[in-house]
């Protein structure tokens, strides 16, 4: 497997460490284990990695500009027709509109997570008991998910008879999947429910991070749990809070789950990946389809690039 | 006074908060639980008249649950093994080695990270198509192990703690550097090599879209796959359906009992990238 030669005839070599001095000139002796050994490791992560990611994201630039429908043997180039009919045609443009309830129920799903994160992070009975039920929806199946709330919503289901309960009459309930105004806020509240504990853990997470020492100075000095929230909790955690947020942008573009496996995107709840998608394999339109894929990434290295900016290095730079 | 009444104000929120995260569950519960007449002629809310566990039966039958659950299997733990000795290597080279082009190769790991996976597919789906893969076990595999770098960073973020004078000790005692790679680096890598068969294990189990584009045949069906697809034939029978659904959702349960701790901990290494 390895080019080097073999190791009872090679004298010393000493691997360096990551982002090192000049090497000793020892090492120079082998030379050429040196300089080809690190490719043998590489080689098939590389070409995997071209191969998935960045011949597609390259095919996926040329197609924007060709009004190919995926199967026939000619593409003729169209120039930037496909992004103006995506920014000039309503109907594919208000899937932003979408993506709007989505990032709405980013925030309220951040501050739940942050303040029941806040609360197991002081000392409470049957904390691990909490915080595995608000932990599990996280690692349902999504197609499950789409069951539980397909069930969850329809007329006369779970929704329904829970809100019966307090004595509603079952003729005034909306459609909960019906009705093109409550559609997204139904969906959106799903993906709530479905995410909102992985926030918690990761912010719970960085909150035990913290020292309990400083808790304990704090309270000596008469803080009370506001005052330890505000000082001490709020910015220890504020890159992790940031990174959420950030992610939460790019994330509510790329909602498709849940909204294509419960409505098929129909009634108005149609994403951005959804029409995309739909637009590729459903109206032929590869072309067209493409380009959307070039806007949303475009969109999410600018986040990114923001998110950089923001956030100190340290914080979010693993390499 | 005040303490009392934030006790009560903190503990009834949780409480809330567990009442709205497992009611649309166990709702399901009851539900798998009904005769199809029992369904018929109950509230969402009510028990049970006549406990019975023949939806499950149906239910695993008629979607083929044994063969998703094979399938799922098949392509879990081949993309799961090719994803760890991928990512390993690739570790080892970069963090181990100094060599030309290594800033490239570390940045297009990098960009990488940030192309959303579900669009591309519109481009993907042409690769996969040119190299034969469609419709076969072999495309999920391929994408899972080849667009993973979010474990690649979890093995180079656990190498850099690997003290190097163990590789130097190696190689005084005449090892290459295959041989370090596979004695001594890989086995020191088994705390993260756990967290990314977690991180991994839990996302392809879940995975919808892509066995949904990839393999459309019948036969290769997963367990996403086929529980979907069981929604057409089914219309509108819950009482099977919701038995499908917890078929899924039981596995991931045991699962999560027994491995709590390694999960939490995994999951907040792998989330943020």
């Amino acid at each position: 497997m390895s080019d080097t030669p073999d190791a009872a005839t090679v004298p010393r070599r000493v691997p360096r460490p990551f982002r090192s001095n000049p090497r000793p000139a020892v090492v120079r002796q082998s030379q050429r284990g040196w300089r080809f050994t690190p490719w043998l490791f590489l080689i098939v992560p590389l070409a995997l990695l071209v191969t998935f990611t960045y011949v597609p994201v390259a095919n996926m630039f040329w197609y924007s500009t060709t009004d190919w429908n995926g199967i026939s043997k000619v593409k003729h180039s169209v120039g930037i027709d496909n992004y103006v009919e995506f920014f000039t045609r309503p109907e594919l443009f208000r899937v932003f509109w979408v993506s709007a309830y989505y990032l709405g129920a980013s925030v309220i799903q951040l501050a739940l997570a942050l303040y029941f994160a806040t609360l197991l992070s002081f000392k409470t009975r049957l904390k691990n008991t909490f915080k595995g039920i608000l932990y599990f929806p996280s690692l349902i199946n999504g197609v499950a998910v789409s069951f539980i709330f397909l069930f969850f919503f329809q007329p006369g289901g779970t929704l329904d008879s829970v809100i019966g309960l307090f004595g509603v009459s079952q003729d005034s309930m909306p459609q909960w999947l019906g009705n093109p105004d409550i559609i997204n806020f139904s969906l959106a509240g799903t993906s709530i429910w479905r995410y909102m504990g992985l926030n918690f853990v990761l912010f719970l997470g960085a909150i035990q991070s913290i020292p309990a020492g400083i808790y304990e100075a704090a309270e000596l000095d008469g803080a009370g749990k506001w005052a330890q929230f505000r000082y001490i909790i709020a910015p220890g955690i504020k890159p992790i809070i940031g990174l959420s947020f950030i992610l939460a942008i790019s994330g509510s573009l790329a909602v498709f789950e849940i909204p294509f496996i419960m409505t098929d995107g129909a009634n108005g709840s149609t994403t951005f990946v959804i029409q995309t998608i739909k637009t590729a394999f459903e109206s032929n339109k590869v072309g067209l389809a493409s380009a959307m894929a070039v806007v949303l990434l475009a969109i999410i290295l600018i986040v990114t690039w923001v998110q950089r900016r923001l956030v100190p290095e340290e914080e979010v730079n693993l390499t | 006074m005040r303490k009392t009444l934030a006790a009560t104000g903190k503990y009834s929120s949780l409480v809330i908060a567990s009442l709205v995260t497992l009611v649309p569950l166990v709702v399901i519960v009851l539900t798998s639980l009904k005769t199809a007449q029992d369904y018929a002629t109950s509230g969402p809310l009510d028990l049970p008249r006549h406990p019975t566990l023949q939806n499950f039966v149906t239910a695993f039958q008629d979607a083929d649950m044994a063969r998703a659950f094979l399938n799922t299997t098949i392509i879990l733990v081949a993309s799961v093994v090719g994803t760890i000795i991928i990512g390993t290597m690739t570790a080892y080279a970069l963090d181990r080695f100094q060599f030309r082009f290594k800033k490239l190769v570390l940045s297009l790991f990098l960009l990488a990270t940030l192309v959303p996976g579900v669009t591309t597919q519109v481009a993907t789906f042409q690769v996969v198509n040119e190299l034969g893969l469609y419709n076969t076990r072999l495309a999920p595999i391929a994408l899972f192990m080849g667009t993973d770098i979010v474990s690649i960073y979890i093995f180079v973020q656990f190498m850099r703690s690997i003290p190097i004078s163990l590789d130097e000790a190696a190689t005084l005692d005449g090892a290459n550097h295959f041989t370090i790679y596979r004695r001594v680096i890989f086995p020191l890598l088994k705390p993260a090599i756990a967290t990314v068969i977690i991180i991994k294990g839990v996302a392809i189990y879940n995975e919808f879209y892509i066995p949904f584009l990839y393999m459309p045949s019948q036969d290769l069906g997963v367990i996403s796959t086929s529980l979907f697809r069981f929604r057409g034939p089914m219309g509108t029978q819950w009482e099977i359906l919701s038995a499908g659904a917890l078929l899924v959702i039981i596995p991931t349960l045991i699962v999560f009992l027994a491995l709590q701790k390694y999960i939490y901990n995994g999951l907040s290494a792998g989330a943020t990238k």
